[in-house]
């Protein structure tokens, strides 16, 4: 058996791992999730400002994080819908613009469509080149930055942009964001100088755990990893049902994803456990037959 | 033959014969599964001309260099627009264009509207989709050709991987050309040639030719960095990027990560909470700043750690290790979830196989296997 | 010539952008610098794709192996690029119906949507996923708990692993005076109090570095723009 795991082929480990992650998708888990406060500061922030206050909204990630990062986009998108919140919509990362469209149309306009015309309520900015540097210029001067939106309409025949000259005239700032250049930046070039602006983010799990430092005075609050979305759900599906007073079915996703995430944790943490106990009495065997390494 | 020209063969038949096999049972069911429906909607427009309304008043641009006059406006308008009723608003003698854009719409309700005719709620048409089929299917392919690299490196898999790399390559050129060149770089220095591209120019944001021009020539330079003889051309552009770089960050990290970091530090070490102590929070400040000087202490390459300084170095490591298990475990959750991301669009929207958004039927997972079976044998 | 006017244009721009940050009457100067630094960022990618088609040309006119592969390369990226560019399959913006070219180049219907939809979404989409496969396998090889940093770390990640679980759940019994026990509690306070405060050292930490790399940059003692030529 000692033998047998010691020189176990990976396959059979990467087997397990898709079993753990597989089997609970087709058979869910269905559990409920306790709001942290962290996810708890997140929504009061969206939802203590009043109706129609102005967001800035960020998708700066991709499809390589789209699993752990969409769930909580199209939450928070959707709770600033209900909250008609005027949306200004952009991306750090190039596919992000895609994305945000994307869940413009599935989420923000299938249920608060009747708030939200574009050019009136809401605007996509789109993506430009520049990383950080989009920032950088955009807090203080956002034609510059952005000549047209996405649609190529000069931002000043835009009625909603009327009043905003910069990122400065944003309420709250909510950016999904996948790594470099995302909620770091957002922090380092426009929230750490300009504070008046309050900040949001979701992340991913990787990247939650650098974001802790600017907790709570540059971060006003953080979804990290899929578990934040989770909770977010649950708040957002508590005050804002959908229209049959039941969940809303898309802002299902994020806790869905928990049922895989608990059987790959359990077998994560059983193979390092295995994997330890095969090491020592290897060891323990080595040391016996007094070959010692 | 060779063991890898085995392994090649042994791979493409794998592949072909189960792509085949899925194939025959996702079209030989009636709503087999892998299916995409769209519905496709015209707009006709009217070109009209927008009269200023009686009594406007003259618009000072930004730079106030005088008022100008609100001018009759050429505008397109879609049939449906409430603005055609409007008085100030007349249709001039261009022809109507219309324009089809098609959109997806969920597989059950395409079934409903083919019980009507094919006629969706709002009368438009929904259709079944050969291009966003086939396109489930490509998208299917090439994640089983990743994860076959599981089992080992392969040229199925090989194969997908150089297609990743050509198409994002070609991806981002697009998206720079599209999102950054051309209205950034091409309007500024010829509005009325780019307007094929960037119809709408904002008449009251003057750009002045002279800096449009400037990151221009930048730009061609950089492109010299391909040629081998001239290549030193790009460093001036390339000296541009890495000192605008420098001083941005600079600022930024002064400010946000060494200032604002140390501000926030300042926290109290008795807290109170309703008038109350509250130890909690209390232990908890008093941790965070002993471990934040701990580890500062161990970043002091410059101090031997040796003696007092070398025990709040360990500590410092203690704290370090903590902090990098919390990203381990983090980071895990993370991996995880784009796995379960990616079996479940194989097992929701390409195999049917289970139903989270009920916009689908689910393929019962023992016909299913049935038909499994029936390719294999 | 060659080494003398970069370095001048590199310091220059840099204080001109940190001068522009203390003077606000200058902040123009540094919207304009930064835009172009953005635009040069956008032809950037255009230098890469090029790079891309020098170095695959050149692995298949030599007939290296795996040539057929960089034909595949060549052969994706050139369609991914004709479509694009071409907005094939793009209708016309909503106000400009009468300009073709003016849509979106990545509209849902067009050709570049599809790609980008049904190729490279799950491509780079399922490279990410394949990930947890091989933490699983590190897992099991390589974390080894042989002192007590191992085990410090090893044991925050079994904390943190099973209280962002349900499994926690199984804690909720604690009574509320103790409830800094129950699993959640435990993960949050160690991320809030224990992690934050490591992490903040390590800010700190990059914050001096990044400043003072700037620093040789802009003093013309690092000139990283100048490399191979």
């Amino acid at each position: 058996m000692l033998a047998f795991l010691e020189k176990l082929d990976r396959r059979w480990v990467f087997l397990l791992m898709g079993l753990a992650v597989a089997i609970p998708i087709l058979f869910p888990l269905p559990f409920e999730y306790k709001p942290s406060a962290l996810a708890r500061s997140v929504f009061d922030e969206i939802d203590r400002l009043p109706d129609g206050s102005r967001v800035l909204f960020s998708f700066d990630y991709d499809p390589a994080t789209s699993g752990e990062l969409s769930p909580m986009a199209r939450a928070m998108l959707y709770h600033c819908g209900k909250k008609k919140h005027k949306l200004y919509v952009m991306a750090l990362f190039g596919p992000g613009k895609t994305l945000g469209s994307e869940a413009i149309q599935e989420i923000l306009l299938k249920y608060a469509g009747d708030d939200y015309t574009y050019g009136e309520d809401y605007v996509e900015l789109g993506y430009q080149t520049g990383n950080e540097g989009v920032i950088k210029v955009a807090v203080t001067d956002l034609p510059q930055m952005f000549p047209t939106d996405v649609r190529g309409t000069p931002l000043s025949k835009i009625p909603v942009l009327e009043g905003v000259e910069n990122f400065q005239a944003m309420d709250l700032l909510v950016a999904v964001s996948a790594g470099d250049p995302g909620s770091k930046q957002w922090i380092q070039y426009f929230i750490s100088a300009y504070p008046k602006t309050r900040m949001v983010t979701g992340t991913t799990g990787v990247q939650s755990v650098s974001l802790y430092p600017y907790i709570p005075n540059q971060l006003a609050g953080m979804l990290g990893a899929i578990k934040g979305a989770a909770e977010y759900e649950t708040i957002v599906n508590a005050k804002y049902p959908g229209p049959d007073g039941k969940p809303v079915p898309e802002l299902t996703e994020a806790q869905r994803r928990m049922g895989p995430q608990l059987t790959a944790h359990l077998l994560m943490v059983s193979l390092i456990v295995v994997g330890n106990v095969v090491y020592l009495m290897g060891r323990r065997k080595a040391h016996q037959s007094g070959g010692g390494r | 033959m060779s063991q890898s020209r085995k392994a090649t063969i042994g791979w493409l038949v794998v592949f072909i014969f189960g792509a085949v096999g899925l194939a025959w049972n996702a079209f030989s069911q009636p709503r087999g599964f892998g299916m995409r429906y769209v519905t496709d909607s015209t707009t006709t427009y009217y070109e009209v001309k927008v009269s200023p309304p009686i009594g406007s008043i003259p618009k000072k641009p930004k730079d106030g260099e005088g008022a100008v006059a609100p001018k009759d406006r050429l505008v397109w308008v879609s049939s449906d627009s409430p603005d055609l009723e409007k008085s100030n608003v007349t249709r001039t003698s261009a022809e109507p264009i219309s324009v089809t854009r098609t959109s997806s719409v969920p597989p059950i309700a395409a079934w409903a509207a083919a019980e009507n005719g094919g006629k969706g709620p709002t009368g438009a048409t929904y259709r079944f989709s050969v291009a966003d089929t086939i396109g489930v299917w490509i998208a299917a392919f090439f994640t089983l050709a990743i994860f076959s690299f599981l089992w080992g490196d392969n040229p199925v898999y090989k194969f997908a991987e150089s297609v990743v790399i050509g198409v994002s390559a070609a991806y981002w050129m697009v998206v720079a050309f599209w999102s950054t060149l051309v209205p950034k770089l091409a309007v500024p220095i010829a509005p009325i040639a780019m307007q094929w591209a960037v119809p709408g120019v904002d008449e009251e944001r003057k750009v002045s030719v002279v800096l449009a021009v400037i990151p221009a020539i930048l730009g061609v330079m950089l492109l010299f960095r391909l040629s081998s003889k001239l290549g030193w051309v790009s460093s001036w552009p390339l000296a541009f990027v890495v000192g605008t770089t420098a001083a941005i960050r600079l600022i930024a990290h002064v400010q946000a990560d060494f200032l604002a970091q140390i501000s926030n530090s300042m926290v109290p070490f008795v807290v109170s909470t309703n008038g109350r102590f509250d130890w909690g929070a209390s232990l908890g400040n008093v941790v965070l700043v002993t471990g934040l000087l701990s580890v500062i202490v161990y970043f002091f390459f410059s101090l031997e750690h040796k003696g007092a300084v070398g025990k709040v170095a360990r500590f410092g490591v203690w704290f370090l290790m903590i902090a990098f298990g919390a990203a381990f475990a983090f980071t895990v959750m993370g991996r995880i979830t784009l796995l379960s991301e990616r079996l479940e669009f194989l097992f929701n929207d390409w195999l049917w196989l289970i139903d989270p958004k009920g916009d689908h039927t689910v393929t019962t997972i023992v016909s299913n296997a049935a038909g499994l079976l029936a390719t294999v044998f | 010539m060659k080494s003398t006017v970069p370095t001048l244009i590199a310091t220059i721009v840099g204080v001109v952008l940190i001068v522009a940050f203390f003077v606000p009457a200058t902040q123009s100067w540094s919207e304009t610098a930064v835009d172009w630094f953005n635009i040069l960022a956008g032809v950037a990618f255009i230098l890469g794709g090029g790079n891309l088609i020098k170095v695959q040309l050149e692995t298949i006119s030599s007939r290296r192996p795996g040539w057929g592969y960089a034909l595949v390369i060549l052969v994706s990226f050139a369609i991914m690029l004709t479509v694009g560019l071409l907005k094939i399959g793009v209708p016309p913006a909503e106000q400009y119906p009468n300009h073709p070219w003016s849509g979106e180049y990545d509209a849902p219907a067009s050709a570049f949507g599809w790609i980008f939809e049904n190729v490279y979404n799950p491509l780079t989409s399922t490279m990410f996923a394949l990930l947890a496969f091989y933490v699983a396998s590190a897992a099991f090889r390589a974390f080894r708990a042989k002192n007590i940093e191992a085990m410090l770390l090893l044991g925050t990640a079994f904390i943190v692993l099973l209280g962002n679980t349900a499994i926690a759940r199984l804690t909720d019994g604690i009574p509320d005076s103790l409830s800094f026990l129950r699993l959640d509690q435990v993960v949050a306070n160690t991320m809030s109090y224990i992690t934050t405060g490591a992490f903040r050292a390590i800010t700190i930490g990059i914050a001096i570095g990044v400043a003072a790399t700037a620093l040789r940059v802009l003093l013309g003692i690092d000139r990283p723009y100048l490399g191979r030529t």
